[in-house]
């Protein structure tokens, strides 16, 4: 039962991600283009509905499903990675068109060269791991 | 009903994508997509090789099941809630793709010309997938975080970090779809 609503908010959240085509290549490369506002406004409303949230939860102090109160980690310290691990990860996004949660969305769908991407994805993971300290961040 | 099969508006779409962040935060856990790859390399062996991958990856089961449903939503909405779309693509992005030689959405979410079944006999679009998929690993690990854990949840927990790393995706993305790009699909 654990795993089910997990499976249920997976599933939900592949929906969305396809039905409102934030998982379409094109999508990525419009939205690199300034050509539209679709995918602009899907993270914007995204962000704006997800900030209230926050902010209500830490106001009011509201309980979890566990009956404790939220906690929602900081993010590390820090600059260098943030600049440059992100220009690395948009570099990628705008050359295949996907984040990792399409990525994933995206073989499910059944596009097997997307296989490939994940390969990839994976490959690059492991590579941070094995150079990680020797990296500034 | 129609509505469901049509592509969806942007205000939907991310007014859902936060309550699916918010669902996950009051099940006390933190929307990522990216730390399912360290899990996946975990799973494979590779803290045999570094101790970034030394940790109990049983405590991210829930996320590889989130991105597993993510899996199966993928498939349903592809193969039985398709309906030629409503929302367009900009008629200049097509142009300029055509340029480059790829083609035109006509409904498909991606291009033939990169995700054919054909490209596997294409080592060039082979290797541009994958050095594509190493960018992303590789730069969601160092950052931290991808589009869901830095753009949506960083965000909207007010994380000066997140806006770091989602300012250095927007400057990665643009220096792609701008420079790179067009050079890789010009020769």
């Amino acid at each position: 039962m654990k795993a089910l609503k997990y499976l249920i908010v997976g599933f939900v959240f592949g929906i969305v991600l396809t039905k409102s085509e934030a998982v379409s290549w094109y999508r990525i490369y419009e939205m690199f283009q300034f050509q539209s506002f679709h995918m602009y406004g899907i993270i914007i409303v995204a962000i704006i509905v997800g900030t209230l949230g926050i902010q209500i939860i830490k106001k009011f102090e509201l309980k979890n499903a566990k009956g404790q109160v939220f906690n929602i980690a900081d993010k590390e310290k820090g600059s260098f990675r943030y600049w440059i691990g992100g220009l690395f990860f948009g570099l990628g996004w705008a050359l295949v068109g996907s984040c990792p949660g399409p990525i994933f969305i995206l073989i499910g769908a059944g596009f097997l060269p997307m296989i490939l991407v994940l390969f990839g994805a994976l490959i690059g993971t492991f590579l941070y791991g094995i150079i990680k300290e020797k990296l500034p961040h | 009903m129609k509505f469901i099969f049509q592509t969806w508006h942007w205000a939907v779409s991310g007014f859902l994508i936060a309550l699916i962040m918010l669902t996950l935060n009051y099940f006390g856990k933190v929307f990522g997509m990216s730390s399912n790859l360290r899990s996946l390399c975990t799973i494979a062996g590779a803290d045999k090789y570094s101790d970034f991958f030394k940790f109990d990856w049983k405590s991210q089961r829930w996320n590889l099941i989130v991105v597993f449903g993510a899996m199966i939503g993928g498939f349903v909405a592809v193969n039985f809630m398709n309906d030629p779309s409503n929302v367009t693509i900009n008629p200049k992005t097509i142009e300029q793709l055509q340029t480059m030689g790829i083609d035109a959405p006509n409904g498909k979410l991606l291009p033939n010309a990169l995700f054919s079944n054909e490209i596997f006999n294409s080592p060039k679009i082979i290797f541009i997938l994958i050095i594509g998929g190493i960018l992303i690993g590789f730069g969601s690990r160092y950052a931290g975080g991808c589009t869901s854990g830095h753009a949506i949840a960083g965000i909207s927990n007010l994380q000066r970090q997140s806006l770091k790393a989602v300012i250095g995706f927007f400057i990665g993305g643009l220096i792609m779809a701008h420079v790179i790009l067009p050079l890789i699909f010009s020769i």
